[in-house]
């Protein structure tokens, strides 16, 4: 028993040896040393081999199935306005049919509507030899099986306790870390060690991802007293952030380990955590919001505005209270490639702790950052089109579709005033073809 | 998990889906992946607010009469059976259906079939016909407060007017047929 012990024992030392020689020493210090890069060069060659094996098999077994499918959804949508459809026809007034074009697109909206769809994973042309993904793909290939059990193996055997091990290891550093840091008084120096701290932790962490992060147009990096939006989709958006750079967090405070990290790191750095009563009162929170931009010296701030994880193939709306409190607003894009792993947070679905189970046990998160040029409050613009102004900067960077709906609609019910506007359009289409003339009720004037 | 959804679908069920809907293999599991992911309570059945989360369709005017078309009478809860069966009312028709045979049943989104389908919303005491207060509920409901009683008083009544066939003041749907064009 007690050698078993002890060689356990040892294992342990030396696997903890190797990691922090091989992982976390090279982080520290910013440098690498290929292991990850050769993994995934090793990973792409074998999806690649997986796609085209997927490909030969689905044209072997239904050689018919060669009817492109639609690019972006199960039908193709009916684009045609109200206007056309009902109003195209010359007629006198209200028609039996009318209701037709309201049905179409009820239904369209059944079978698929562009708002839910964003709520939840996306799905991948191609298999990525995960089981979390497989939708509609069906056995093809003895090779393909194998490679595949090889993968989950490797996966959970191999790469989850790595993971966990420097997980672990980044976020007992950041905790100790900053507070040290935050025992010393404000200064130059307190600064430069807190900022050290934070990078060297975020370099841990996205190690302990298998993150891959390429940063464009690094001469747009926000700056100090400046406000930085950046499109939602985990939790994780802002480590793979605060891996280039410093930023002071905004957010609620949370109990449990989260709550420890950020009661920690707020003493060597000011991020600005608000309870949960205050989050309420929105003049509260922009006042303390201005007060922090209104210092030049003080970390760029990281907010994202969309206010909830949506799922990277769309940037939904924009909430404005981020663009009422003034200064530069540095604009950064950020597109996760699904093909090695899906970083969309479904909070419905999973809660946090299977979340990051499903981030460690995928391939890799690998991603693209492009910071973008500054933006101001032109004259006359208001928070809202200046919102929205950022918002399609964003998506166009990016290459993702721009919607105008609210990513509340995850837990919320839509306004009426949607509806309204719908029944005021037809209402305008029917008053104007009809001869209704000597019944004016001053409703409608063009 | 997207696994789920293809195994609970047996093959037998596709096959008579198909049989009955016409829909194909492949629009019937992705349609099953549609159905798994509105239903939220995760029980097999939609309920009508599971149809209300979707916001496109919560913002149109005809929306609680077209979610009312899915659910048989009294009931609040409507399987993936059902679900295809509302459905298949609009499935476009394909090129190799229009030289089927005259003798078999008639497919879920014929043009007579669409056309009760229409009717049926209008008419909502199932009394087979369309009465001007049915009328009325309906255009209020696609204009809102724009229009005031009077104006759409009016519409309703030269509207049936002009498809009144037999003077009763109300729409068969032999009448409702011949109205369109």
């Amino acid at each position: 028993m007690e050698d078993v012990g002890s060689l356990a024992a040892r294992v342990a030392a030396v696997w903890l040896a190797l990691v922090l020689a091989l992982i976390v020493v090279p982080s520290a210090l910013g440098v690498s040393l290929g292991i990850s890069e050769a993994y995934m060069r090793l990973l792409v060659r074998t999806l690649e081999w997986a796609t085209i094996r997927i490909e030969k098999g689905v044209k072997k077994a239904q050689p018919q199935m060669l009817k492109t499918p639609v690019a972006n959804g199960i039908i193709e949508r009916d684009e045609t306005t109200m206007e056309k459809e009902i109003a195209g026809l010359h007629r006198v007034d209200f028609e039996f049919s009318d209701i037709f074009y309201f049905c179409r697109k009820g239904f369209e909206a059944i079978v698929e509507d562009e708002v839910t769809q964003r709520f939840s994973s996306e799905e991948l042309v191609s298999w990525n030899l995960l089981t979390r993904t497989n939708v509609n793909f069906h056995y093809i290939s003895l090779r393909l099986t194998i490679v595949w059990v090889i993968g989950v193996v490797v996966r959970y055997c191999f790469l989850l306790p790595l993971r966990f091990t420097l997980a672990a290891i980044g976020i007992t550093s950041m905790i100790v870390g900053t507070t040290m840091v935050g025992q010393l008084p404000n200064s130059n120096v307190k600064s430069y060690l807190s900022e050290l701290v934070h990078l060297t932790c975020s370099r841990i962490l996205v190690r302990a991802l298998s993150g891959t992060i390429h940063y464009h147009n690094k001469e747009n990096k926000p700056q100090k007293g400046g406000i930085c939006v950046a499109n939602h989709t985990s939790p994780i958006d802002a480590i793979i952030l605060t891996n280039d750079g410093c930023y002071a967090m905004v957010g609620q405070v949370h109990g449990g380990l989260m709550g420890v990290i950020q009661r920690a790191t707020v003493k060597a750095c000011p991020h600005v955590w608000f309870e949960r009563s205050e989050v309420k009162d929105r003049h509260l929170v922009t006042k303390r919001l201005r007060e922090h931009v209104a210092d030049k010296s003080k970390l760029p701030i990281l907010i994202f505005p969309e206010g909830t994880c949506i799922n990277n193939t769309s940037v939904m709306m924009f909430k404005k209270g981020s663009f009422e409190i003034g200064g530069t607003i540095y604009p950064v894009a950020i597109k996760y490639d699904p093909q090695f792993g899906d970083a969309f947070w479904n909070s419905s679905k999973y809660n946090i702790v299977s979340y990051l189970l499903r981030i460690m046990t995928s391939w890799a998160i690998v991603c693209n950052v492009w910071y973008m040029p500054p933006m101001v409050r032109k004259e006359g613009e208001d928070a809202v089109q200046f919102a929205n102004r950022v918002r399609s900067a964003i998506a166009r960077q990016g290459g993702l579709t721009e919607l105008p709906w609210d990513g509340g609609l995850k837990r919320a019910k839509v306004k009426d005033t949607f509806k309204e506007e719908q029944q005021k359009n037809y209402s305008k289409m029917l008053v104007r073809n009809g001869s209704i003339g000597n019944l004016s009720t001053g409703t409608e004037s063009d | 998990m997207g696994s789920r959804a293809s195994t609970l679908l047996r093959d037998e069920e596709i096959e008579e889906i198909k049989k009955e809907t016409g829909f194909s293999h492949s629009q019937i599991t992705r349609l099953y992946s549609r159905f798994t992911s509105l239903d939220k309570g995760e029980n097999g059945t939609l309920s009508r607010e599971d149809f209300q989360r979707i916001p496109e369709l919560a913002i149109n005017p005809l929306g609680d009469r077209i979610i009312n078309a899915f659910f048989p009478e009294g009931e609040d809860q409507v399987n993936f059976r059902g679900f295809m069966r509302t459905l298949a009312h609009f499935r476009p028709i394909e090129d190799n259906e229009k030289s089927k045979d005259q003798n078999g049943p008639e497919p879920l989104n014929s043009r007579s079939n669409k056309l009760h389908f229409a009717f049926r919303l209008y008419d909502l005491d199932k009394d087979d016909k369309i009465s001007r207060d049915e009328l009325l509920q309906v255009l209020r409901m696609m204009v809102g407060v724009n229009i005031s009683d009077e104006q759409l008083g009016s519409i309703a009544d030269r509207t049936i007017q002009e498809a009144d066939q037999d003077g009763d003041s109300a729409i068969s749907f032999a009448e409702f047929v011949k109205l369109r064009c």
